[in-house]
């Protein structure tokens, strides 16, 4: 059986920035995902926000790690190439009653050593955000926020671990652990399928299953409610759209729907934000449609439902009192819980994992610095990124370059190949990587190159290939294998 | 990086580009056609279905026959060159990207190619072709899921009907076993014959008209004869299934409420959309040409020429059409108005065409009295008996009886100099009363 020093239960955002920081270390490291891909949970139905540390009060754990990790962003990008931009936020209030609560996040701000906030009169906010409804009448303007593409950060964290070490295991849905209380290696964890790891450590980042997999494990009950937000995005060629993220006055339980403008020039509008009971509860609802187009409209008034181009929801996985739980378990020796991580998680992911580092490290595991940790990947070059003489280059050295798979987002075939490369095998898989089937004909055009491409290279027959794995194949069968005629 | 000059560059060998790069190297000019495909004829290729070719070539062929005949019209042409497996990356107008202003469009042609294409393909890498003119002919594409916002799940097992007709008649699979189809558009009510005959059962289309949006020979031939239901107002209200797609909800719409209470769920694994069609201008747009919201396609003056002097626009990418057999006469017409562009000839005067009541949109967007003019029009209403009118300034130029009309079929008509006689003086004097031509329907 293999033996590992930590084991990392999940491969969202917050799993994979531990692992990519443990991955510096002289440590074997698993990193365990019980979907097809990496990111495939909660963190890839996101908004995309690196948010600026105003939302939460000085005395959370998420207020501090949301500004440490905010800070964190542009070496990572430096390293890790993925798609980020310090756009700034504002939040518009329009009233004296919201812009009360605009001073109170203000002064949070200041208190959370927010870098660059200042509060906004309407003429300073209108001359920021043109496109601002001119009912505003004043707001707060956070230069360090910014957006990013989620699931590349994920997918950019999982590459650099392990190409450090790290061994990903997808698929590998933890159903069953034994925990020892003498060997050296106190946990095996057992799989849906059977395999089985041994680990000293394990970390739970589980995400929406923390509290299954805490139980497990055998640590304290946690209980993680899933909130749903359902979001939509609209075409780039959509006009008059805000260049930073706007975010209205925030209510007691939410940051409100926002407009946002995605790093890859895309428009996205909410999220909402329900409690539900399920947890593959991924619906959308033409009653949350109509809400987020109005409030979005009250925000920005050019928002418009002619631009939508595809909608989506995602769900947060939040704990009872709202703060992120991370700490070494109470119940359960060399168990670190990570739960509750929702906004704003994916800001605070990169502090997260210093901070489990920590933990790790005051709980007796050993950290010696692997001298030969690279902490860079190697860039992929885009098509749509390049200038002619650049392109005309890249196709020189390699000719899958000059093929166009995915018109609407300028994606060539040789990158559909890098991401099949690194595992990404799904129609979803190269989706995220590469943004082929993203732009506004949804895959019409291109899923048929997508599918001969994954074929060829992940020596898959077509009828194997899935859009996000088990049990979502995407083609039935081939002509001629269908028993015709009024057979039922 | 490889460059290369033409007299014009045709953007995308369907039928479109086919006819119109024909008709300019016909008459002796130097043309290109960027084709991203590996083969010419565009989205004909894979409607291997019948009922093309009536209308141009007075004979009944299928997609594939109607697109071998185009090629043998064009292919043997000398100064024609085609790229295929090339894709164009960027456009550019004369001056770095800037559209000349309409004043200066008087100045004729711009020769020494003021026009960039760059194009991408494996084995050329980028090549830099310059032009005089250019002609977009880029087609169209499918609305999806996203554009009519079906609420529910993002299962696998959703395709456009285009999608799923190409991964059959082309690739050879079959996207699923039960297929629900929404939207009776003529793509919708082939599809739903085909997966019949690959042995999927379609357990129903479904439409939020009244009225089915096909033609009603596709409606016998494609459902009656299959005994596959055709439920009219109606819509598939949710999606289900969390992996693959598992069922859809259906709701009826009456006299415009949605009832929710008496919806019912079909059980499927395949849901097909047919949901419309949408001209693909994202070349055009890039490169400055003006766009009317009521086609999608460039706003053209009377020899199809956009906002951008020297570039033009035919078939799909214009506006859509319902006949291919259009798109060849459209095309063709496009062609020889460009060569008359290369060949210098001074523009005529022409005056606004506008559209008045009952009708979305007549195409092109301006007249020249002075030469035959041909027009393509939607109506917005669906009317037996209807009255076409063309007037200027309130004195009719044309009045037809139609025997039907509905919106998913196009009107053609033609108005030559005779027509506009009396109507204007002296074409070409300008500031006559009104110049506006308005079409109506009533």
């Amino acid at each position: 059986m293999e033996s590992y020093d930590v084991a990392i239960v999940g491969a969202g955002v917050t799993g994979a920035a531990i692992a990519r920081r443990l991955s510096a270390y002289s440590l074997d490291v698993a990193l365990l995902e019980k979907e097809c891909d990496v990111s495939f949970g909660v963190s890839k139905a996101n908004s995309g926000i690196i948010h600026a540390g105003f939302h939460h009060s000085p005395s959370s754990l998420k207020a501090r790690l949301e500004v440490l990790g905010n800070m964190m962003y542009d070496a990572l990008q430096r390293e890790l190439h993925f798609p980020f931009r310090r756009c700034g936020i504002v939040v518009a209030a329009f009233s004296i009653e919201e812009m009360k609560t605009v001073e109170r996040l203000y002064t949070q701000g200041l208190e959370n050593k927010v870098i660059g906030i200042e509060l906004c009169s309407r003429d300073r906010i209108l001359s920021l955000e043109p496109k601002l409804n001119p009912d505003v009448v004043g707001g707060l303007h956070a230069p360090s926020g910014g957006i990013i593409e989620p699931y590349r950060f994920v997918f950019s964290l999982v590459e650099s671990a392990c190409k450090n070490g790290v061994t990903l295991k997808r698929e590998f849905e933890v159903v069953e652990a034994e925990v020892s209380r003498v060997r050296r290696h106190r946990f095996v964890l057992r799989s849906r399928s059977g395999d089985a790891i041994r680990t000293r450590w394990v970390v739970n980042a589980a995400g929406l299953f923390a509290d299954e997999v805490s139980r497990i494990l055998g640590g304290e009950e946690l209980k993680i409610i899933p909130r749903k937000g359902e979001e939509f995005l609209m075409d780039r060629n959509a006009k008059g759209y805000p260049s930073r993220v706007v975010f209205p006055v925030p209510s007691p339980d939410s940051k409100g729907m926002l407009v946002i403008p995605t790093v890859e020039g895309t428009t996205m509008i909410g999220p909402t934000a329900v409690e539900v009971e399920d947890k593959e509860d991924l619906r959308t609802t033409l009653e949350n449609f109509e809400r987020v187009c109005s409030s979005a409209r009250r925000l920005v008034p050019s928002v418009s439902e002619r631009d939508i181009i595809t909608s989506f929801a995602g769900l947060r996985p939040t704990l009872a009192g709202n703060d992120f739980y991370i700490a070494v378990s109470k119940a359960q020796p060399h168990l670190i819980q990570v739960a509750g991580i929702q906004s704003p998680g994916l800001t605070a992911s990169p502090a997260i994992a210093e901070y489990v580092k920590d933990l790790l490290k005051q709980d007796g595991l050993p950290l010696v610095e692997r001298p030969d940790f690279d902490p860079t990947i190697e860039e992929v070059p885009r098509l749509r990124e390049l200038d002619p003489e650049e392109a005309d280059r890249l196709v020189q050295a390699n000719p899958d370059y000059g093929e166009v798979v995915c018109r609407c987002e300028t994606v060539s075939e040789a990158e559909v190949v890098a991401a099949i490369r690194r595992g990404h095998t799904t129609l979803d898989g190269v989706k995220f990587y590469t943004r082929a089937g993203m732009g506004r004909c949804q895959g019409g055009f291109c899923t048929y190159k997508t599918l001969k491409i994954i074929e060829r290279e992940a020596k898959l027959s077509l009828g194997e290939i899935t859009k996000r794995g088990e049990g979502s194949f995407v083609l039935g069968s081939t002509v001629g294998d269908l028993p015709v005629g009024g057979e039922s | 990086m490889k460059k290369r000059s033409y007299d014009s560059i045709v953007i995308g060998g369907g039928s479109a580009g086919l006819a119109a790069a024909a008709e300019i190297a016909g008459r002796g000019y130097h043309v290109a056609v960027i084709e991203r495909e590996l083969t010419l004829g565009g989205i004909l290729n894979q409607c291997i279905h019948n009922g093309f070719g009536l209308h141009y070539f007075k004979e009944e062929l299928t997609g594939p026959e109607y697109a071998e005949r185009m090629i043998d019209m064009t292919a043997h042409l000398p100064g024609i060159d085609f790229f295929l497996d090339s894709a164009v990356l960027e456009v550019k107008g004369p001056r770095g990207g800037e559209p000349r202003s309409g004043a200066e469009n008087a100045e004729g042609p711009l020769h020494n190619g003021g026009l960039v294409v760059y194009g991408i393909s494996k084995h050329e890498g980028i090549t830099e072709f310059t032009a005089s003119s250019i002609v977009l002919a880029m087609g169209c594409r499918e609305r999806n899921r996203g554009n009519i916002g079906i609420p529910g799940t993002r299962p696998a097992g959703v395709f456009t009907a285009g999608l799923a007709q190409r991964l059959v008649n082309i690739d050879g699979y079959v996207p699923g076993k039960d297929v629900v189809i929404v939207g009776s558009g003529d793509i919708g009510l082939i599809m739903a014959r085909r997966m019949t005959w690959v042995g999927a059962r379609v357990h129903g289309v479904v439409e939020i008209q009244p009225y089915p949006s096909g033609l009603t020979r596709n409606i016998a031939q494609c459902l009656n004869d299959f005994n596959i239901p055709l439920y009219l107002s109606h819509v598939v209200s949710e999606i289900h299934g969390s992996r693959r797609v598992e069922g859809v909800t259906i709701m009826p719409i009456e006299d415009r409420h949605e009832q929710s209470a008496k919806s019912f769920r079909l059980d499927c694994d395949t849901l097909l959309l047919s949901v419309g069609l949408v001209p693909d201008n994202e070349l055009s747009r890039r490169l400055g040409v003006v766009l009317n919201p009521e086609t999608g396609g460039p706003y053209v003056d009377a020899s199809l020429m956009t906002s951008v002097p020297g570039v033009f626009a035919c078939g799909n990418v214009l506006h859509v059409h319902d006949l291919v057999d259009w798109v060849t006469e459209e095309s063709t017409r496009c062609g020889g108005n460009v060569c008359d562009y290369l060949a210098g000839g001074k523009t005529p005067w022409q005056g606004a065409v506008a559209a008045g009541a009952n009708v979305k949109y007549v195409l092109p967007n301006r007249y020249a009295p002075s030469r035959k003019n041909v027009f393509y029009l939607r109506t917005l209403v669906v009317k037996n008996r209807a009255l076409l009118r063309a007037t200027i300034g309130g004195r009719t130029l044309l009045e037809r009886r139609l025997p039907h009309v509905q919106p998913s079929e196009m009107v053609t008509f033609t108005l030559g100099p005779d027509a506009f006689n009396g109507a204007h003086g002296t074409a070409g004097q300008g500031g006559l009363a009104d110049g506006r031509l308005e079409v109506s329907i009533e």
